[in-house]
């Protein structure tokens, strides 16, 4: 494939700052602001429970303000790899990881980090909603005010900007008081993402977020994926590779632990190079 | 197994467990009526003017001048049975001394015996020290049975030796007949109720006043007081230490040899027959540590916090795990540090589990006899107050039912104290488990929204 100007431009920057494969941007129309620099850079990095060994040895840098899908077969890694990415598998004792894995220049693994900090940064939208059993209002402001912010009036800002951003506030904005598990599936998630964008956070790590969601809820997720392309680096992991191919400028294809193949999503899709990835995006097997 | 068979065996388990559920019901009834109509007498009775009395004397209670016309009321009434008395001693003055004369004096004595029993200090007593003999019968239903006391002497049949003797009764008044005093059956058994006047009396004092005499008069404060301190006091030791235990083993403890023990132990713990606890708690607290010279209301309630720790460590533990991972995934996602996940939001979702099994060993903590007998409780004692908890002992319901029913001198006279006492230890406790169960139904509402 032939570089352009500006991929040549943008690989530069890239391999200043320690990415290891070259960076085809998305086509023209496509293009986001200030986007497609390395974000997260996994080097040799794998990822075990115990003495398995989940995801082998990744290289792959996942660019920043695009939205890029993590596709594959049940049990391939991509939740692994996923929450790796804001170390949510520390909690899982038999755990660990080797290779490197850099955040915005920043080591994840590294001995000095601050994982409670690092979290800050990223946040994570799991599979199944999961609001707090609190109010509406209190679910929103619960990042803020761990990270300091007390005043009534500011969090009332926060709480408003971040669902609007969710595409939730006009639903939401007269029983913000209400017990966030009263609202439906599909509100649920949203106000989960809303949750997450609150904090401010640089990067948004999606795990199957649609898969517990009607059809509606579903396209309404993706609305609002399509609004947070641009601000945001945006990781979804799907298991329906329509989603990935509405949704993401970018996909990995995982297979038994291995990244398989990593494109741009127009090229993964209509011209695989493995055939494994052509095997399992024509359906031979999922 | 086709269609039939199957609902044969679905309905004929549906029966069993029917019929098991009944028969727990009624052994439940037959439990809890006795207790019940029984304890209830303690403060629903029919109190006679002694009763009245009693109250106005030692506890300033009702309306003297009410008061003072029913005295000189029944007074008017006793008199002549006292005139039929002088009477009769002065017949006995003038008796040839002999056989006759002995045989009506000691009979004389048990029925003068009966008469202050039943109507209090009789002219010419000794003024009583004890309480329990400066008033006559302050219950309605126990001077009915001195008065069958004072009609008919009890006697015993011996004549077959193949069977158990038979009490039959010989009336008094034949034992006394041609003498002044076989008057005064006839009389008291006519006139009972014009000299103890008695009313249909609702006694709130049971609960509110202290005991006299040993509860032969008076309520049981001093109990269910001793009771509240010693249980409230176990909680306050117990509960923050078995929360703390709790969040130690569920989110921080590794899962090692030490950890296992822990848990072994904690198990252990709460299958020790509470007598041990009890001894434990004399050899510990008391002896080893000194916390107090003898038994006292802290040592008591230390006791007690260690038997129930077990129980609040256990609960709380499930009520942590069962609060879903993805609340913690969530907050920890958020940039939260892990202590301020557990305290914002697990223990919020969890507390309704550690509240149920919080209140539930707070129960126990007031039911429990055996963790006290050595290190808090006396049979008969003084209200205390808030600050002697740390050097008095006090009495508590638990122990001072077994105490008043097995160990009390006059333990067949206070029946109605006994169970009175039951039932409030039994209310105590029913109060205390629905208060759990309501608002443990509140905090779910208030979770779920
Ligand atoms: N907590 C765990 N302990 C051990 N193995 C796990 C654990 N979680 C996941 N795995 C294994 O790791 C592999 C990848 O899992 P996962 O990342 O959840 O797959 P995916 O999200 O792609 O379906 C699977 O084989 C799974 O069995
Ligand atoms: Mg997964």
């Amino acid at each position: 494939m032939q570089m352009t100007a500006e991929e040549r431009e943008v690989n530069k920057v890239a391999a200043k700052s320690g990415a290891n494969r070259e960076i085809f941007l998305p086509p023209e129309r496509e293009r986001v602001k200030d986007g497609g620099k390395p974000h997260v850079s996994a080097k040799n990095f794998s990822i075990f429970y115990g003495n398995f060994e989940a995801v082998k040895k990744v290289n792959a840098d996942i660019l920043s303000k695009y939205v890029t899908a993590i596709i594959g077969p049940s049990g391939c890694g991509k939740s692994t790899f996923l929450r790796a990415i804001n170390r949510m598998n520390d909690l899982i004792p038999s755990c660990y990881t080797t290779g490197t894995l850099m955040f915005d220049g920043e080591d994840v693994y590294g001995r000095y980090t601050d994982e409670v900090q690092l979290r800050k940064k990223i946040g994570m939208v799991f599979q199944k909603p999961n609001p707090f059993p609190k109010s509406i209002f209190d679910n929103i402001a619960y990042g803020p005010r761990l990270h300091g912010v007390k005043d009534k009036k500011m969090l009332e800002e926060v709480v408003e900007k971040s669902l609007r951003k969710a595409a939730l506030w006009d639903e939401v904005k007269d029983r913000l008081d209400r017990n966030a598990l009263g609202l439906s599936g599909g509100q649920q998630q949203r106000l989960c993402v809303a949750r997450t964008l609150a904090v401010e956070p640089e990067i948004l790590l999606l795990d199957e977020p649609t898969s517990a969601l009607d059809p509606k809820a579903t396209a309404k997720i993706e609305d609002l994926i399509e609004e947070l392309r641009g601000s945001y680096t945006i990781l979804i992991v799907t298991h329906n590779m329509q989603q990935a191919s509405r949704v993401s400028d970018y996909t990995m294809f995982y297979y038994e632990g291995d990244l398989v193949e990593y494109a741009p999503t127009k090229q993964l899709f209509t011209n695989p190079r493995d055939q494994v990835t052509e095997d399992y995006i024509t359906g031979r097997f999922s | 197994m086709d269609l039939g068979t199957r609902k044969i065996l679905d309905r004929s388990f549906t029966a069993v467990g029917v019929t098991s559920i009944l028969l727990m019901a009624m052994a439940l009834l037959v439990v809890i009526v006795p207790i019940f109509s029984n304890g209830i007498g303690a403060i629903f009775f029919k109190g006679t003017i002694e009763h009245r009395k009693l109250q106005y004397n030692e506890f300033r209670k009702g309306n003297p001048d009410v008061l003072q016309q029913q005295i000189t009321e029944t007074d008017s009434y006793r008199n002549n049975a006292f005139s039929i008395v002088e009477a009769f001693e002065a017949e006995m003055e003038g008796m040839e001394p002999g056989e006759k004369k002995k045989e009506y004096a000691s009979q004389y004595t048990s029925v003068r015996k009966i008469l202050a029993h039943l109507l209090g200090p009789l002219p010419g007593d000794m003024e009583p020290i004890l309480l329990r003999y400066q008033y006559g019968a302050t219950r309605w239903e126990k001077a009915e049975e001195a008065l069958h006391e004072l009609m008919f002497v009890t006697k015993w049949d011996y004549s077959d030796p193949t069977k158990m003797a038979t009490q039959y009764f010989v009336p008094r008044a034949d034992e006394f007949a041609g003498t002044a005093l076989a008057d005064l059956f006839p009389y008291m058994e006519n006139n009972l109720e014009k000299m103890l006047l008695p009313e249909q009396t609702f006694y709130w004092g049971f609960i509110t006043e202290r005991s006299l005499d040993a509860h032969i008069f008076g309520g049981i404060w001093a109990e269910i007081q001793g009771t509240f301190f010693l249980a409230v006091g176990a909680m306050l030791f117990a509960f923050p230490l078995g929360v703390i235990a709790a969040i130690y083993f569920t989110e921080y403890a590794k899962d090692n040899f030490f950890t296992s023990i822990l848990r072994s132990a904690n198990s252990t713990l709460a299958g020790v027959p509470s007598i041990v606890f009890g001894l434990f708690g004399l050899a510990f607290f008391i002896n080893t540590m000194k916390v107090s010279e003898s038994k006292s209301v802290l040592a008591g309630s230390l006791t007690l916090a260690i038997m129930i720790l077990p129980t609040i460590i256990r609960a709380a533990e499930e009520a942590i795990l069962a609060v879903p991972k993805t609340y913690k995934e969530a907050s920890l996602g958020l940039g939260s540090t892990k202590w301020r996940t557990i305290v914002t939001v697990i223990l919020p979702a969890a507390l309704p589990g550690i509240i149920t099994g919080g209140i539930i060993s707070l129960g126990r903590a007031a039911g429990e006899t055996a963790p006290i007998i050595f290190t808090a409780a006396v049979s008969v004692g003084a209200t205390i107050g808030l600050a002697d908890v740390f050097n008095s002992p006090t009495p508590a319901l638990s122990w001072n039912i077994y105490n008043l029913a097995s160990e009390h001198e006059a333990a067949n006279e206070i029946r109605h104290v006994q169970y009175g006492m039951v039932l409030a230890l039994i209310s105590i406790v029913l109060l205390l488990n629905l208060s759990a169960i309501l608002l443990r139904a509140r905090i779910s509402q208030k979770l779920k929204g």
